[in-house]
């Protein structure tokens, strides 16, 4: 069952314009892995050294997947991950 | 330039007063592609740092929903400055990621040069704009 995906403004030129895309993946690992696949270039955007970005934010449903198990979090169908550019600065 | 409600302006300023030395930080939202901040939301700087500021993500998270629910954007992202003049950080460009709204900064720090200032930050290129605060918007012409 695919996971649905709520893709922010600044991330949309990678999918073709969509807000949402559907995509399949046990973990958010593996969500991110095959992501990338569809649309080419938005792990580099979204990792850093294999980790999740510092300052990307990924919910799945009303989790941040901080407080959950990060990469590691597990999917189950029906899931909605939300990704928002976490708003920060000096 | 950014056209605002003054009473907008004026509640930044006073979260902004109320929180220092804190960074205080917030988003206001408007009717996607109307140019026109409404609704402001206040956010919790997670950092409560003098020098840094990143919104609650959980906070952020709602805010971004409510405003996808009611037809709205992020027209104004605004935090403040405690310690130095309102001009966008290297990290405020690094990380800025609303290319259409305003970003706007509180100056709170003495002499240090005016309270609110505003601008653009797109692709890493900032511009600055005027601002002019309004008692209330114009009434959409109608035809």
């Amino acid at each position: 069952m695919p996971i649905s995906v709520s893709i922010p403004t600044l991330l949309r030129p990678l999918t073709q314009d969509q807000k949402r895309i559907e995509v399949e993946g046990a973990t958010v690992r593996e969500l991110i892995e095959r992501m990338d696949n569809q649309y080419p270039g938005i792990k580099q955007r979204l990792l850093d050294g294999g980790e999740m970005h510092r300052f990307v934010n990924v919910y799945v449903n009303d989790d941040d997947i901080r407080f959950v198990d990060n990469l590691g979090t597990v999917l189950k169908d029906g899931d909605n991950v939300t990704i928002l550019p976490a708003v920060a600065g000096g | 330039m950014l056209i605002i409600l003054s009473e907008l302006l004026d509640a930044m300023l006073a979260q902004a007063c109320e929180g220092h030395p804190i960074e205080t930080c917030g988003v206001i939202a408007g009717p996607i592609g109307s140019k026109r901040p409404t609704r402001m939301i206040p956010m919790r700087n997670v950092a409560q740092s003098e020098t840094f500021f990143q919104f609650d993500p959980q906070e952020q998270l709602r805010a971004w929903r409510e405003m996808e629910v009611l037809g709205e954007e992020p027209c104004v992202i605004y935090h403040s400055h405690t310690q130095s003049t309102g001009y966008p950080s290297r990290d405020d460009i690094r990380l800025a990621s609303e290319p259409q709204a305003h970003y706007v900064i509180l100056c709170t720090a003495e002499n240090a040069g005016a309270p609110v200032r505003s601008f653009r930050i797109v692709d890493g290129k900032v511009t600055e704009e005027n601002i002019q605060a309004v008692a209330q918007y114009p009434t959409a012409l109608i035809g």
